[in-house]
């Protein structure tokens, strides 16, 4: 009865009636979603616009910011310190992304293809992605230590060397230590993300190939290589992406050094904002680093899409 | 004879698939246990030589007891620990079912901006932003407290986890919510009651990642958690190492790993499915 009358009251003014039932469902939404962007409004978007504002004044943690212009970026370029470590995190990246792949490609292939025992395999490789990499850290800060730790001590125990020798005293061994303990934690999941690339490839064609008298390289070569462009791009987007940012790991076992050798770009914002309290200076470093950022992540989408440019 | 030939070059194969898998998997496997099990070694043996890597003179928690010796205690850094990373699964999970829900069933101007906005977030490295981070909570008068961080841990895992709850959304078939809203059911207890035991396998995976990671993180807990008894384990751990509350006990320090690593391993061999489905899902797409 009641919806009989409503519907004739309706009659008249069908069409804003039709639109406000649209109007509501549309609000609705907006309640759905309204607390996760109040959040990355808040905690995200904010502090992003802060960063280029925070970035033209000289702001120290107490007393008054004042404007300064782009002082921040003048004094950058004779930063040499940070121009260092920009140098450092780079040949890190460069170096920790190779030692990454040349680990997880050859266990991917490995773990590829089910047989038995394989589950087993897969999650011990896998074991180090979950631990945290602040964990991971302090346990290779451990075992990397020269009077408590493993590696040196056991050496010297097992009479493999005269004394215990300090890995963390110079660039060479402790950079070198430092990888070993990332691909040591990362390999795995690189590990996986080739894994599902490899499983991606039909079987048919590496069948018809054998077929052909294909050899094992061979097929590598012109089937798994090429089908493969596109996880491989992906993982090293992912790669570079992280190691760039590498902070961790440095801090927590060389604490930049020896002699500052491995302070990485993250490090001396942290350094700069967290430690002088210099904000807008960090703030300005945040923003060249985000510009480097976003240039190389370009550069990688267009290797991802352009079958020419791998 | 033409038969066995294979046969042998076979299990020749075999042999040298499985030693090599079974070598492999302790080279992961060992640091994480040589941590665990030398944190049961007395602290007499602390000193001793490193190998073996058990205890040789008696099952000892001295190295536990002892840690909860430095600071506010590892009880206490551990119930920051729950706390940060409890609340900020439960958060996550709400939210993003909320925003998935919206974003997959819901038309209104805007959507696709702001869906981007929340996507592109993933862009733009939380390094970057923490100043500004570190001011805004010091404004809302949440600088230096566990729910500030876990606002700002709950806001990096939204990118991901709204992208893996509108495609669980978007995965159920309308016809299905159409049948219940033809029932009677209203638009919460429909969401409640009739999606979230189909969409749940993607709530897991959510829940999972935003545990592990709010567990883990460290950098952003490091810069706005200057207080010692709001410490995290992760900050508390790494000021037990580098000295701050005396000389470093290494042993000490390996039982906080231990603490650390233990829950991250239990949950991933016990949701394995559900961590590779969100890596892969995450990745890939």
């Amino acid at each position: 009865m009641s919806s009989i009358s409503a519907k004739a009251g309706a009659a008249t003014i069908a069409v804003p009636r039709r639109k406000r039932a649209v109007d509501r469902s549309q609000w609705a939404g907006y309640l759905y979603i309204a607390p996760a962007i109040a959040l990355v409004a808040v905690f995200f978007v904010l502090p992003l616009g802060m960063t280029a504002w925070m970035s033209l004044h000289n702001w120290p943690l107490m007393g008054a910011h004042s404007f300064i212009g782009l002082d921040n970026y003048v004094a950058i370029t004779k930063d040499v310190r940070f121009w260092k470590a920009l140098n450092f995190t780079f040949y890190y990246t460069v170096i920790v992304t190779i030692a990454i792949f040349v680990v997880a490609f050859p266990l991917a292939l490995f773990v590829e293809r089910p047989r038995p025992m394989i589950g087993v395999y897969r999650t011990a490789f896998f074991m180090p992605v979950v631990v945290g990499f602040a964990s991971a850290s302090l346990l290779w800060a451990w075992l990397l230590n020269v009077d408590s730790g493993l590696f040196s001590p056991a050496a010297y125990q097992l009479g493999l060397t005269e004394k215990k020798v300090n890995l963390l005293a110079t660039f060479n061994p402790a950079f070198w230590s430092i990888i070993v303990m990332v691909v040591w934690k990362v390999a795995g999941f690189t590990m996986v993300i080739l894994m599902t690339g490899l499983q991606s490839i039909p079987t048919e064609l590496m069948e018809a190939a054998k077929i052909d008298g294909a050899s094992a390289w061979q097929r590598f070569r012109s089937i798994t290589l090429p089908l493969m462009r596109r996880t491989l791009a992906l993982s090293l987007i992912l790669s570079v992406a992280g190691s760039i940012l590498a902070f961790d790991q440095f801090y927590i076992i060389l604490r930049g050094g020896p002699r500052n050798q491995t302070l990485t770009a993250v490090y001396w914002i942290f350094n700069q904002s967290f430690v002088s309290f210099k904000l807008g200076y960090g703030a300005a470093l945040s923003m060249v680093l985000l510009v480097i950022l976003v240039i190389i992540s370009l550069v990688q989408l267009r290797l991802l899409r352009n079958p020419e440019g791998m | 004879m033409a038969s066995a030939r294979p046969r042998e070059r076979s299990l020749a194969t075999l042999l040298a698939e499985h030693g090599t898998g079974v070598v492999l998997s302790v080279i992961f496997v060992a640091p994480i246990l040589w941590a665990v099990l030398s944190t049961f070694k007395p602290p007499s043996e602390a000193r001793q030589p490193p190998l073996p890597p058990w205890p040789t003179t008696g099952f000892s928690l001295q190295n536990y007891v002892t840690l909860d010796s430095f600071g506010a205690g590892l009880w206490h850094s551990a119930q920051n620990s729950i706390y940060v990373a409890g609340m900020s699964v439960l958060l996550t999970a709400v939210i993003s079912v909320f925003a998935g829900y919206g974003f997959s069933r819901f038309h209104f101007p805007f959507k696709n901006f702001f869906f981007l906005m929340i996507l592109a977030t993933i862009m733009i490295p939380f390094q970057s932003i923490l100043t500004p981070i570190f001011l805004i909570l010091t404004w809302l008068g949440l600088q230096n407290t566990l729910s500030g961080l876990v606002l700002v841990y709950v806001t990096l895992q939204l990118p991901f986890s709204i992208f893996m709850m509108r495609n669980a959304f978007d995965a159920v078939p309308k016809e299905i919510e159409e049948a219940a809203r033809i029932d009677g059911a209203k638009s919460i207890a429909l969401l409640v009651r009739i999606m979230m035991p189909l969409v749940w396998p993607g709530v897991v995976t959510v829940a999972i990642f935003a545990f592990l990671n709010s567990w883990n993180e460290f950098l952003a807990a490091l810069v706005l958690m200057t207080d010692q008894s709001q410490f995290t384990l992760p900050i508390m751990m790494t000021a037990v190492q580098s000295g701050r509350f005396g000389a470093v006990d290494w042993g000490a320090v390996q039982a906080g790993v231990t603490v650390m690593m233990i829950p991250c391993l239990i949950l991933f061999l016990l949701l394995q499915r559900f961590y590779i489905r969100g890596l892969t899902a995450g990745a890939v797409k």
